[in-house]
């Protein structure tokens, strides 16, 4: 009987889970996870945040699907690999053998390295205990900076706006988001955060968090002003968990590196999720992402290849769907490119290949609060952007995926003014009908 | 009262478009969008849990399912639609999208 181990509890843990299930009903499975919650959906903190959906939704497996799955869970941390002698050790000491390894253990929150981080007050958002300390914190009448770019901190000035807490949200340059976003889409989600109360202080750097008998009571800027404030929302970016893999002697870049079948260096050592370092054919760079999508792909297709049943993890093309000031956004492929001096590296429900654009021209439409860019490449589109209306998401996360030759409405696109939304429906009215094959 | 008799026309039609979509159609999702948040489950006014239909990109064939559309508008990534499945209809899946 092969026995697996699946270090982490995420979606990428339960996904080799389900594909183990799939080719071996009889192996013995041990899934290893340090947080006391179990599996939940981490992306559904920010609706739990905003109010729009209570605790007890947040987890979708119920105790009968671990017991069909016939899993045994046990929480523990798991601190080494010893690859020769097939072991796992746990924190406290414990030994666990093992025939074939994942280890999904997923990326954290980077903090800030000001003075002051360690103060209570301060808040990030990674964990289900991390949304449930913003909402013990978050009252009407308080007041919140927070400092961060991409999903995680609008995640985060959402949620408090929600508990009428007063938010500020520093941007160190001059708009929001600026490798994925052009002006005007950061411009649009700028106006909504306005909008909804929160004060934006562009050209703003947190120097330093201010604070009274170990509680925070403002911060100061690099250009020395002070603002008092209750809470401090960080979300500067995430970096994956590698100390497990860099004590096991796991070959590691930003990530762990794995190969196509998400095996790492190291024998019967798997790896998936947010700490996998994937290679990616559209841009031909092995990248990061911090996808559900991907982490459930990759976590099935490693459970796969750990069972015997050899299955190639090929990265689709990037794709998620957010809401960035309560205005729905479908962000698709390559996008935008550079650095975002809020962010450090990525963060969650973020790809490393949206900011890879090669030479693309961009044909834009825009209605009202509802945008739709498109990056149009020699015969493909190799990106967009849909803002508000989300008639054309689906459409277009298939012609991106599947690189639909777009030859026949490229200059149609690329005219000024062009009625992109009816190019491009009626064009993927014709392609679904043309490349599909009859049921 | 002709314009008044026209609207009440369209109205109808309405209805009757609806209605047979309610007859022949099903929730349907696409599982490679779904993040599991449960928006879907908890919006069902029947508590039927949609997020395991989504999740497994099953169609929702439970015979207490109203499509009432609360799940279709409630989901924030866009993972569930109605499908007529009129079983006289040739169903054209898109290529290489999982069901």
């Amino acid at each position: 009987m092969r026995r697996y181990v699946l270090i982490g509890g995420g979606v990428a843990s339960i996904a080799a889970l389900e594909a183990i299930r799939q080719v071996d009903s009889a192996g013995d499975v041990l899934l290893i996870g340090d947080e006391s919650h179990g599996y939940y959906s981490r992306p559904g903190l920010a609706f739990y945040l905003t109010g729009e959906l209570p605790e007890a939704y947040l987890f979708p497996m119920k105790n009968q699907d671990y017991l069909r799955l016939n899993v045994r869970r046990v929480r523990a941390k798991a601190v080494r690999i010893h690859p020769g002698e097939h072991t796992v050790q746990l924190q406290d000491g414990r030994l666990v053998p093992y025939d074939r390894l994942l280890v999904a253990v997923g990326a954290e929150a980077q903090m800030a390295k000001v003075p002051g981080i360690e103060l209570d007050g301060v808040i990030k958002l990674d964990s289900l205990d991390d949304a449930r300390t913003i909402l013990q914190k978050a009252r009407r009448g308080r007041t919140a900076v927070v400092v961060g770019g991409g999903i995680t901190a609008l995640e985060i000035v959402e949620g408090l706006v929600a508990r009428r807490v007063r938010t500020h949200y520093f941007l160190r340059g001059e708009r929001y988001w600026s490798n994925v976003l052009d002006e005007t889409e950061a411009r649009i989600v700028e106006e909504r955060l306005r909008e909804e109360g929160v004060k934006i202080h562009y050209h703003t750097e947190l120097e330093a968090i201010l604070g009274k008998g170990g509680s925070v009571t403002g911060v100061r800027t690099k250009d020395g002003t002070v603002i008092p404030c209750d809470l401090v929302g960080v979300a500067i970016g995430i970096r994956p968990r590698l100390e497990l893999a860099q004590a096991s002697g796991i070959q590691v870049e930003r990530g762990v590196q794995v190969s196509e079948t998400l095996q790492t260096n190291v024998e019967d050592v798997f790896a998936a999720g947010d700490i996998a370092q994937v290679y990616d054919p559209h841009t031909g760079k092995s990248v990061l992402d911090s996808l559900w999508g991907p982490a459930r792909e990759q976590g099935y297709a490693a459970g796969s290849n750990m069972a015997g049943f050899t299955t190639a993890y090929r990265k689709p093309v990037a794709f998620n769907v957010t809401r960035l000031a309560n205005l729905t956004t479908t962000i698709i492929g390559t996008v935008g490119h550079g650095e975002d001096s809020d962010v450090t590296g990525i963060v969650r429900g973020d790809s490393e290949t949206w900011r890879q654009l090669p030479d693309a021209i961009a044909a834009q439409a825009d209605f009202d609060i509802n945008r739709l860019r498109l990056l149009v490449g020699v015969n493909t589109l190799l990106g967009a952007i849909v803002m508000g209306d989300q008639t054309l998401s689906r459409p277009l996360q298939h012609l991106i995926t599947q690189g639909a030759d777009i030859t026949p409405i490229r200059q149609r696109l690329l005219q000024p003014g062009a009625a992109l939304v009816d190019v491009v429906a009626d064009f993927w009215t014709a392609w679904r009908g043309k490349v599909a094959v009859p049921a | 009262m002709g314009g008044i008799d026209m609207n009440f026309k369209a109205l109808f039609q309405q209805e009757s478009t609806r209605r047979k979509a309610m007859a022949q159609g099903y929730v349907v999702a696409e599982s490679s969008r779904c993040v599991q948040c449960g928006i879907c489950s908890y919006n069902c006014p029947l508590s039927i849990d949609v997020r395991r239909h989504a999740w497994m990109g099953v169609p929702v064939k439970d015979s207490h399912c109203l499509t009432c559309g609360e799940c279709v508008a409630r989901c924030p990534r866009g993972v569930l639609s109605f499908e007529n499945t009129n079983l006289f209809q040739v169903e054209r899946p898109i290529p290489g999208e999982r069901r």
